[in-house]
């Protein structure tokens, strides 16, 4: 149909896609400046490259369908893809894995589906899985929170880094980089270690990993921020939550020297962030919100069961995209009572 | 501006304290949007001029169009039935002032396809001459409802909130269903319609005798009148009026959240009873019956005054109109003259649409007449009705889910209407969509939602409608063919009988023949007793 539209209503639209992303991505600036913070300019470094490669791309595939590539740039989600790729990616990831990452995602996970509305799978967390399996000790290179390094970079030394590959003269990996909380955790456990002696690693801080846990409060606090401007709503992010913590606490519970506290769960890694930000994707995620309850409980039991038992440390963007394949079922089997079929006030 | 969803109002069953005190339901979703009233409600409601021609389209209700009753060149008076119903789901139209009848033919009317359709066209002759009316049943408690019913009937009054339903058949519900509840639906939840506001500020006391007519006819034991709560001068002038009659024992004035759209008939119903219409069912099978207060007006003006329903408090309003106003206008006058006697237009319109900004339609033929469902006449501007610009694909946000008083999933809806699946899309309930446009209205994508679900509709019953002329083809097809079979069979029997009796007698040839011929004889005999007997039969038929 065209877009001279004569159907009602005919009021101007209240809420526009543009406008939301840009929401996301201001809600997104306290988490990312607290980064910054702990981590150094490499994570600017590399949302600005992010950013760079996801448009380009965009306006690529756009141009190759025949397309005007403006309004699939203006609508702002391939840079919330780049923001939420590169926040999630180690800050000193070498160029070209942020640039392969970003062809990935925009490429491959969402403009061959179809392009924005129509991919089933959120394209950063795609993007952020295929590095993983595929380059496993670049993404797992993680630099001390600046509370504990050594040395911090600068900004022409993390430029270098990312660009170049190389380090600072006088400077070792050791001497920036640590593992990251959920690394540490897993390494000690599966070492024999018990729950008591890992907390006393300089990297533990009050709940989660040192510096992690700040971060995750920012991140939280952007969260908020979408709640209360109705950009997304409480279920996906409170099942989620609700789910890790559940799962944690029961294990704790069961066994707390082979399990670390709940709230390490939730203020180490990306489980908040992935909360608000990354399971609350509305193209990927349940539409109904039985169905968003089911789709975030589900997203917080499986980060668990794989931070518990898996292979990885960190499983948020495991446990999303399982969730994105069973998100169409749920929302089948989770349609509301439509009003007048029965419920309500019926019977006398 | 995201914050225009009421994300609240989702919680389903909460009630609500209120002045009045009655506890109050909520629906599912609906929409805040600017209410736009002030624009037109100032004013009291004047009189429109009289047209040099009125074009009364025969067909201005649900049901059957009205059969014409008058000839080409006739003079009629106004009040006058030119047209009758036609069965008993329709109304009869009247001449809504004397003068000419100089055709009956289609002409453009205020209806969404913008086709054409059959009016009668009437050149006035300005002396406004009444014909000669019946009386007023000013004791219609005392008769019997049928009487009063047929009256209803006569005046040719419709529901005149939108859905121009004939009345008197609505408050007819059959021996068989008890209503309890009348519902008397002041909310006027459009955007900038403010012509129930006027009447109900104006002549609340008529609006309240058309009720207790109504409530008569139904025997119900309460009455709720639901007004949104930013009309509160329509409310006072309706509380004053209610103190002045026998009524307030089983009459409520409701003051109701000012929320689109709470004058849905549905959405009223579960906001003043809490009750929840069933799917595809109508109010009375839950004890309810709801009717508009303009509706009220009509009845009280048949009843009690023997007055037809041949004018209507129209408004006219948005940026683009010189002087926004409410009209009392005759049925049958063109928009293009109500808007010229409203000052014209102030600047170039983007849109005149006939009745308000979320479900209206796009008047496309400007001297289309008004009838007796339309409420208003809104000339939006550019800047009131911005071209959407393109439509983006949908992101799955679930907005419009959350908008939605039906409780849909419009989304889900739109994927198989785009889909042209229209098995799955029933799943999903396509006709419990009231097409009140909240999803569309909210949705980031701007994606013209309502559209595509009367795109679907229609689909579905166009193709219900092949299903059954196919069905009934097929029938007759068969039929033929068991027919042909039939008569095949039997011209083979008869044909291997007369082998049988040619083969039993081979031998004697000549006597064969001769029985052959003997039975032929009497074959034919026979054939014709019997055609004389059933020509005797059918002459004796009347
Ligand atoms: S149709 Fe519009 S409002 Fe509904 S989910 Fe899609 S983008 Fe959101
Ligand atoms: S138009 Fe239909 S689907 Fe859309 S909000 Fe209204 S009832 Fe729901």
């Amino acid at each position: 149909m065209k877009s001279a539209i004569v159907s009602s209503p005919h009021l101007a639209p209240v809420n526009r896609v543009d406008r939301i992303m840009l929401q996301v991505l201001l809600a997104l600036v306290p988490g990312v400046l607290a980064m910054t913070w702990y981590f150094g300019w490499g994570l600017l470094i590399n949302i600005a490259l992010a950013a760079t490669f996801a448009v380009l791309a965009e306006a690529g595939v756009m141009l190759a369908r025949g397309r005007s590539p403006f309004a699939a740039i203006g609508d702002l989600s391939a840079l919330v893809t780049a923001v939420l790729f590169a926040i999630s990616v180690p800050p000193t990831l070498p160029w070209w894995l942020t640039l392969l990452g970003m062809l990935f995602a925009i490429v491959l996970v969402k403009q061959l589906y179809g392009g924005m509305g129509y991919n089933p799978f959120n394209p950063a967390m795609a993007a952020y899985v295929f590095l993983l399996v595929s380059y496993p000790v670049a993404m797992t290179t993680w630099l001390a929170p600046g509370v504990l390094a050594e040395h911090g970079l600068s900004f022409m030394e993390s430029l270098g880094l990312i660009l170049q590959g190389t380090l600072p003269p006088g400077l070792d990996w050791d001497a920036v980089t640590a593992a990251t909380p959920l690394d540490e955790m897993r390494g000690k456990l599966d070492e024999g270690w018990s729950i008591e002696e890992i907390r006393q690693s300089p990297l533990w801080g009050q709940f989660g990993g040192r510096g992690w846990e700040w971060i995750a409060g920012w991140f939280l606090l952007g969260g908020l921020y979408l709640l209360w401007r109705r950009i997304i709503t409480w279920h996906i992010p409170v099942a989620m939550l609700l789910g890790l913590l559940i799962c944690a606490g029961v294990a704790w519970t069961l066994d707390p020297s082979r399990h670390p506290l709940p709230t390490f769960h939730l203020f180490s890694g990306a489980a908040i962030l992935g909360a608000f930000f990354i399971a609350t994707d509305p193209v990927t995620a349940c539409t109904t919100k039985k169905g968003q309850l089911i789709f975030g409980a589900g997203i917080g039991a499986i980060v668990f069961v794989i931070r518990a038992w898996g292979g990885y440390p960190d499983a948020v963007a495991f446990a999303v995209l399982l969730m994105n394949i069973a998100a169409p079922t749920i929302d089948y089997y989770t349609q509301p009572r439509a009003f007048g079929h029965g419920g309500g006030r019926q019977a006398r | 501006m995201e914050r225009a969803v009421s994300l609240d109002s989702s919680l389903g069953t909460g009630a609500r304290s209120i002045p009045s005190g009655r506890r109050l339901w909520r629906f599912h979703g609906g929409v805040h949007v600017p209410d736009e009233k002030s624009l037109s409600n100032a004013e009291p409601v004047t009189s429109a001029p009289l047209p040099k021609r009125l074009i009364i389209p025969l067909q201005q209700h649900i049901g059957a169009q009205a059969r014409p009753l008058v000839r080409i060149g006739e003079r009629v008076l106004k009040g006058q039935m030119i047209a009758e119903p036609n069965g008993y789901i329709s109304a009869p139209v009247h001449a809504s002032s004397s003068g000419i009848l100089v055709a009956i033919e289609p002409h453009p009317v205020a209806h969404a396809s913008g086709l054409s359709a059959l009016c009668a066209l009437i050149e006035t002759d300005g002396e406004d001459a009444w014909a000669e009316l019946p009386e007023p049943l000013v004791h219609y408690a005392q008769l019997d409802p049928t009487l009063v019913r047929e009256r209803i009937r006569w005046a040719g009054v419709v529901g005149m909130g939108g859905a121009s339903f004939p009345t008197s058949v609505k408050l007819n519900p059959g021996t068989d269903r008890q209503i309890q509840t009348l519902v008397i639906n002041g909310a006027e939840c459009e955007p900038y319609i403010t012509c129930d506001d006027r009447l109900m500020r104006e002549r609340a006391a008529h609006v309240l005798e058309g009720v207790r007519v109504m409530d008569h006819l139904l025997g119900v034991s309460q009455v709720l009148i639901g007004i949104e709560d930013n009309k509160p001068e329509a409310i006072e002038s309706m509380r004053d009026a209610l103190a002045e009659t026998d009524m307030p024992g089983y009459t409520e004035i409701v003051p109701i959240p000012t929320l689109y759209p709470s004058g849905g008939e549905k959405q009223l119903i579960r906001i003043l009873t809490g009750r929840e219409v069933p799917s595809s069912g109508i109010p009375a099978h839950i004890g309810i019956v709801c009717q508009n207060v303009g509706t009220a007006a009509a009845v009280a003006d048949a009843v009690l005054e023997g007055r037809p329903l041949i004018s209507r408090i129209i408004t006219l309003t948005g940026r683009a109109i010189a002087a926004p106003q409410n009209l009392d206008a005759r049925v049958g006058t063109p928009a293009g003259e109500l808007i010229a006697h409203c000052g014209g237009y102030r600047e170039s319109a983007r849109r005149l649409i006939c009745g308000g900004p979320m479900m209206g339609f796009e008047l496309r033929h400007p001297q289309a007449p008004i009838t007796k469902a339309t409420n208003c006449l809104l000339a939006l501007t550019r800047a009131e009705s911005p071209d959407p610009g393109p439509t983006l694909a949908c992101i799955r946000c679930g907005r419009c889910a959350e908008a939605c008083p039906a409780k849909l999933l419009p989304q889900q809806m739109y994927w198989y209407a785009r889909a042209k699946d229209l098995d799955r899309i029933q799943d999903y309930h396509l006709f419990d969509c009231i097409e009140c446009g909240c999803c569309a209205q909210v949705c980031p994508s701007r994606i013209p939602l309502v559209q595509y679900y009367r795109y679907a509709k229609t689909e579905i019953w166009a193709r219900e409608q092949e299903r059954r002329k196919a069905d009934q083809a097929r029938a007759r097809h068969e039929a033929k063919r068991v027919r042909l079979e039939r008569q095949e069979q039997e011209r083979q029997a008869r044909l291997r009988r007369q082998k049988a009796a040619l083969d039993a007698k081979p031998a004697d040839g000549k006597a064969g023949k001769q029985a052959l011929i003997e039975a032929a004889r009497r074959r034919a005999a026979a054939k014709k007793a019997a055609a004389g007997r059933s020509g005797a039969q059918s002459a004796d038929r009347p």
